[in-house]
């Protein structure tokens, strides 16, 4: 039933950038299907052991641009062992082979590895962009292959990867032919970079809007390099540390002055704070800040600045802002939407500068928050109900106290009630990181009124298998939940098996669930893969189904146990 | 599992938490003195070291949640130092003094063994690494007790 061409269907379907509405229109009928499939050039794959590359590229022939993700996100967090997989390298070998056009690769948690860089830098004559997040496996070798080879690059952005540096001259390989740069990020990297080579670079640049620097990076340097490009929209300083009584800060400061087009800054690995005042011009039109990586800048210095930062929408800032500090905030960026607050000394006692008066100072002030991580000293149920009265728009909410199963302190209960006026508040809540003393009532309140609920993790709460069955009934669009040392076991695990092909993944470690529940789950659904990951007990595991897992990762796939498991991993 | 022993095995499990074997209907209330409390789990440095190999003091392993390459590269520098830093020295027989290399910035025994060879201007340990059957040597290494130990049984975390 097509009343229009093949080419007016395309176009049509050219309007529909979101996944989920390609996904739904190539089930409408074949010959939807078919456009849809021959016209799909962008796809996610979420995990990349739901399905192999073959099969993608069988499914969409024309892929040019892909994004991966690997691990589990506990990976982390130090929960899953160093070698449990995530290799990119099968993919690009499978799109090199059968001539993929790709152009673009974001990976997420994944194995990179030199070969693999090597091997794509080569394969893929238009290749435009890759973006790779919390990777690891590669060397700066890898990136000199990018550099050298791909000679439309529009984009390599690197965001805190362990990467080794071979401290060679992978900036230097660049060639000069290479101008058509946009984005460029490799703030993580540790070693040296040649300077001369990465100023040349900028120079003949006309297009980048993005650069962040790494620490081997200084302050003289940054300033060069912004004379050469003043164009520049988003900026990760290096190392921002000098004496501000000299000629070079001076200097700082009028170029900074001319950097009218900066809407986002990072960076600032090691501050001089006196130095600080040279970003103040910029701070007027900066909508995105990011100082979470920038050490020993005292509270007030940071309140100096953030009076200068009218138009700020998201920032990112260490917990020795202070309550008092968010206060600030509360009051001078009406315009924020998403606010991270990261400790600044997660292992000290009593240490953490920020409490619930903090983030209720925030809600008060600005009504547009949605977005929110929050590491702190402790919270309490008042506030977070006030928090869910003044912001009821948050779509994805991370309370994380540091003391991970205090409770309220005022009132000594545990915080259901508190998280349970966010999700009753919150309708469009999609992703919810619990902390805190918590019982069975807070899943209660979660699965009755977080409808739209997508991601949740959970850890040391709840008392019985209640509390996680209240999640997987409530909480019809869940795709990913992630739970650690909390009493759900086996009945939780079981009492609905089928809820787990409209998910993406679960994770338990140090629960309740045995071996035996394990087994059982895997037998009655094959196309979901259980695994078991067991990095101690090697020989004895699996004799005794009571014994308790200490770590199961499961998720649906259609491409049955993977091959690369390591020996710590059983696929049951 | 005679009781005498227990005290003996290596397992997963607080000191004196009954880590046993129990058939899948226990009640509400036997659960809840299994729930590893977070308190406990966290001012208890020896049990969590045995497991984890934590490697400071009140520390559970993963909390809080902040992300590895954030722990590695930020927060003072007293607890990166800390945190991250576990210098071991390395001695090679006929090498006039001995080295010492922070074993968290290498991520496996492979990247370590390439390390020494570096070191040591000595190669071949990776490849006895690597290909055990056909090398001629195999490589160990002393642990704390004195005992010499294959390269490879603990795993590197």
């Amino acid at each position: 039933m097509n009343y229009f061409p093949d080419e007016v269907l395309e176009h049509v379907f050219d309007f529909l950038t979101s996944h989920r509405d390609r996904n739904a229109v190539s089930l409408v009928c074949k010959s939807w299907f078919k456009v849809e499939k021959w016209s799909r050039h962008r796809v996610f794959v979420g995990n990349c052991y739901a399905i192999s590359p073959e099969r993608l590229i069988a499914r969409f022939p024309r892929v040019r641009a892909l994004t991966l993700k690997g691990k589990p996100h506990f990976a982390d967090f130090n929960l899953v062992p160093h070698d449990w997989g995530g290799f990119v390298y099968p993919w690009i070998e499978a799109m090199a082979k059968s001539n993929i056009g790709l152009e673009e690769l974001r990976l997420k948690r994944m194995v990179v590895s030199n070969e693999g860089l090597e091997l794509l830098a080569r394969s893929f004559v238009n290749f435009k962009s890759l973006v790779l997040i919390s990777c690891e496996g590669f060397t700066t070798d890898g990136l000199a292959a990018v550099a050298a080879n791909c000679r439309f690059l529009r984009e390599l952005d690197l965001q805190e990867n362990e990467v080794e540096d071979r401290k060679g001259q992978w900036l230097s390989c660049f060639p000069d032919s290479c101008t058509s740069l946009v984005s460029l990020n490799f703030a993580c990297l540790k070693g040296e970079v040649n300077l001369t080579a990465l100023e040349r670079l900028v120079a003949r640049c006309p297009n980048l809007k993005s650069l962040r620097l790494n620490r081997a990076v200084p302050l003289d340097a940054l300033q060069r390099i912004l004379m050469l490009a003043p164009q520049l929209e988003d900026l990760g300083t290096g190392s921002y540390v000098h004496d501000p009584d000299t000629e070079t800060y001076n200097k700082l400061i009028s170029t900074f002055q001319k950097c009218r087009s900066i809407r986002s800054m990072s960076g600032f690995l090691e501050v001089s704070p006196l130095c600080l005042p040279a970003i103040y011009p910029i701070c007027s039109n900066l909508t995105s800040l990011n100082l979470s990586y920038a050490p020993g800048i005292h509270g007030d210095e940071l309140i100096k600045l953030i009076h200068h930062c009218r138009k700020l929408q998201r920032l990112w800032i260490l917990d020795c802002i202070g309550d008092k500090g968010l206060g600030v905030v509360a009051s001078t960026c009406k315009e924020l939407q998403e606010l991270r607050v990261f400790p600044s000394d997660p292992f000290g006692v009593g240490n953490a500068a920020v409490t619930e008066k903090g983030l209720v100072a925030i809600s008060f002030g600005c009504p547009k928050l949605h977005s929110l991580l929050y590491f702190c000293q402790q919270v309490t149920n008042a506030a977070l109900i006030t928090v869910a009265k003044n912001c009821p728009n948050f779509t994805r909410f991370r309370l994380c106290i540091l003391d991970a199963t205090k409770a309220d302190p005022v009132t000594m209960q545990p915080l259901d009630e508190g998280f349970g006026a966010i999700v009753q508040s919150c309708k469009d809540l999609r992703r919810l990181s619990l902390s805190g003393l918590l019982t069975d009532r807070v899943f209660l309140y979660i699965g009755m009124y977080a409808e739209q609920l997508e991601m949740l993790s959970i850890a040391f709460a709840g008392d019985s298998d209640k509390g996680m069955l209240y999640v997987l009934n409530g909480c019809k669009k869940l795709r990913k939940l992630e739970i650690r040392d909390s009493p759900f076991g086996n009945e939780a695990l079981l009492t609905d098996v089928g809820k787990y092909e409209t998910m993406r993944s679960l994770w338990m470690s140090s629960c309740e669930v045995t071996l035996g529940g394990c087994k059982v789950l895997a037998e009655k659904m094959p196309r979901i893969n259980v695994e078991i990951i067991n990095e101690y007990d090697q020989m004895e595991f699996g004799f005794d189904d009571r014994q308790k897992v200490d770590k199961m990762f499961l998720y649906r796939t259609l491409v049955g146990p993977r091959k690369d498991a390591p020996h710590f991993v059983w696929t049951l | 599992m005679a009781l005498g022993l227990e005290i003996t095995e290596l397992r997963l499990g607080l000191p004196g938490h009954a880590h046993s074997i129990h058939p899948a209907g226990v009640n509400a209330v036997e659960r809840n003195e299994k729930k590893r409390v977070f308190s406990e789990m966290s001012g208890d440095c020896s049990a969590t070291t045995c497991e984890r190999k934590a490697q400071n003091k009140n520390q559970v392993v993963g909390w809080p949640p902040v992300c590895s390459y954030r722990r590695k590269n930020s927060f003072n520098d007293k607890d990166r130092a800390e945190a991250t830093k576990m210098y071991v020295k390395v001695s090679m027989d006929g090498a006039p003094f001995l080295r010492k290399i922070d074993l968290s910035s290498h991520q496996g025994y492979s990247n370590l063994v390439t390390a020494f060879e570096e070191l040591f201007g000595c190669f071949g340990i990776g490849e006895a690494l690597k290909d055990a059957d056909s090398s001629e040597y195999i490589p160990i290494y002393e642990d704390k007790d004195g005992d010499w130990m294959l390269v490879g049984d603990v795993p590197w975390e």
